[in-house]
């Protein structure tokens, strides 16, 4: 490199850097070097390939972008890490000691089968996924460094402190290190649990990413993309709990698949009932369908199957007033016999609301509220609301969806519960 | 026409948390900046200058002492340089201007070429 400056021998033509490069470089690399360098040197995997990023973005706007960007990068970050390990050594140490051991684990440059692999990035999944963390912690760390995400992407896509996230990465790091957890991928004894404790993490991951409304978009539609590549890369390593899987798999698909749908050209948030369906991503559709057959071969059966299924009955309709609600409440009879969950119990009653059945929905309303996390539940008064308004009670219904605007947190979502007031007859909607 | 040069001063720290693909966009700027600064014929030259403390020369009372820089204790380093045409310290401010180093927490010390 001469002192001609920035630009590249070429003059006009210099070539892009494809889409995500850097972030998906950045979770294969930290993969590779935590497999050579070990859980103990996770932060130095870390910082090596943090150090290749930044040496990429001094030097390819001078030199140009080299023909194998993610090669550049991977030899880059193996040379920091080397300067890295060598730093480590007190002075006293013998300087041949040094660089035998340095290279050693990193392997030899011109080894070819070094490129990471897939199943670097699975074994990290595995280990950030560990059942010792909580799920939280499992997002925050798989997303960090097997996604390459940043601190303050994971902050802004979850709507949480950039410096709680730090701390909560720094406190699962230390409990990754003290728990012994190692990169091995899991012996078939211990698979099935460690695969539940990932597909709760991505189950997680992508519930975070798709239920906002409100930060970057963008930013989480990658999350939500994140945990789908990541349950198809574990389906061939999954074992018996593959079809499970696969369910969970098509689930993603099948929700990615109305993402934009969910909000029109203004920016409003647009409800399921309302949704353009022709928005609704056909490849996706298609490609959970491919999962979701794939989930039905043996006798593993999930709450992601029927989770899957009951998004299958909207898919299936043309149109809300098409929907077989029947089919759907029966789903959910089973899916709430199978979790217990009151979040299920909900939705059961919203299905049964469609039935045709809005007085026994509103009983069974009546019995959730009387748990306590339910009362803060926003969508249990707005429900409510909706049952009241259903049988003429407006007064309670517009009582009930004030609740609900009382607790609600997200702008968007208050937007349509301020419309669903007016369309009410209330006037003067508290904002 | 006269010439300029942008010292390009880095923040040793600003990186260190920056999310990839945020870097990846800052790649792209810079790509786009320098293409531009370089069709417009203005480069005259520039290098990037390793990550390292380099060695410090000083002669007090006449005798040599060489001490090796503290890169690791620094927070600010100069990265290297540009060197730019302009027509007056006005333009070769806009030139500069929206270098992407400024988006990289660094700053830009714009210092014109001496012709006597």
């Amino acid at each position: 490199m001469t002192g001609r400056g920035p630009g590249t021998p070429d003059g006009d033509a210099v070539p892009g850097v494809v889409e995500h490069l850097f972030r998906s470089e950045a979770g294969r690399i930290t993969a590779l070097l935590v497999r050579r360098l070990g859980v103990d040197r996770l932060a130095v995997a870390e910082d090596a390939t943090q150090e290749a990023l930044i040496a990429a973005l001094h030097h390819w706007p001078r030199t140009g972008v080299p023909a194998s960007p993610a090669a550049w990068l991977l030899q880059v970050a193996r040379r920091k890490a080397i300067d890295a390990l060598r730093r480590e050594r007190t002075v006293q140490d013998r300087a041949g000691a040094i660089r035998d051991e340095a290279e050693r684990s990193m392997g030899d440059e011109r080894d070819v089968r070094d490129e990471p692999i897939a199943d670097d990035q699975l074994a990290l999944a595995f280990l950030c996924c560990h059942p010792a963390l909580s799920p939280e912690s499992r997002v925050a760390l798989t997303l960090k460094l097997v996604g390459g995400f940043g601190v303050g992407e994971i902050a802004r896509a979850f709507l949480a402190d950039e410096r709680a996230v730090a701390q909560r990465l720094v406190r699962a790091k230390r409990t990754l290190r003290t728990s012994g957890a190692s990169l091995e991928l899991p012996g078939a004894d211990a698979l099935p649990v460690r695969i539940d404790s990932v597909l709760e993490a991505l189950y997680l991951m992508f519930n975070e990413g798709y239920a906002a409304h409100e930060g970057d978009a963008l930013l989480r539609r990658d999350c939500c993309a994140e945990a789908l590549r990541l349950a198809e890369c574990l389906v061939p390593h999954a074992g018996p709990r593959a079809p499970r899987v696969h369910a969970l798999a098509a689930l993603f698909c099948f929700h990615l698949a109305r993402f934009d749908a969910r909000t029109d050209a203004a920016g409003t948030v647009v409800r399921l009932a309302d949704q353009d369906r022709t928005r609704w991503d056909r490849a996706l559709i298609a490609l959970g369908y491919r999962h979701f057959d794939a989930s039905a071969s043996g006798a593993d059966l999930s709450a992601y199957h029927l989770e899957a299924e009951l998004a299958t009955c909207h898919l299936e309709a043309g149109a809300w007033a098409d929907t077989d609600w029947d089919r759907i409440l029966a789903l959910y009879d089973r899916l709430l016999a199978m979790t217990g969950s009151p979040v299920v119990a909900l939705s059961r009653i919203v299905a049964a609301r469609e039935a045709g059945r809005p007085g026994e929905a509103l009983d069974e309303i009546e019995l959730l509220e009387r748990i306590p996390a339910m009362r803060h539940y926003f969508p249990l008064h707005w429900v409510r609301g909706d049952l009241l308004a259903d049988l003429g009670r407006t007064h309670e219904a517009a009582a009930a969806l004030d609740t609900a605007l009382g607790l609600a947190q997200c702008e968007p979502v208050r937007g349509l519960l301020r419309d669903r007031l007016v369309a009410l007859g209330r006037e003067d909607v508290d904002s | 026409m006269p010439r300029y040069m942008m010292i390009l001063h880095d923040s040793t720290t600003a990186l260190a948390g920056m999310a990839p693909e945020e870097m990846q966009r800052i790649v792209q700027r810079y790509q786009a900046w320098s293409r531009a600064i370089a069709k417009a014929g203005r480069i005259a030259g520039g290098e990037k200058l390793r990550d390292e403390g380099g060695k410090h020369l000083t002669a007090p009372g006449g005798t040599l002492v060489v001490r090796d820089g503290m890169y690791a204790e620094v927070k600010e380093i100069i990265g290297g340089y540009y060197i730019i045409e302009a027509a007056d310290y006005d333009e070769a401010v806009r030139l500069s201007s929206d270098c992407p180093h400024l988006a990289l927490g660094g700053r830009i010390e714009l210092r014109e070429i001496e012709v006597l």
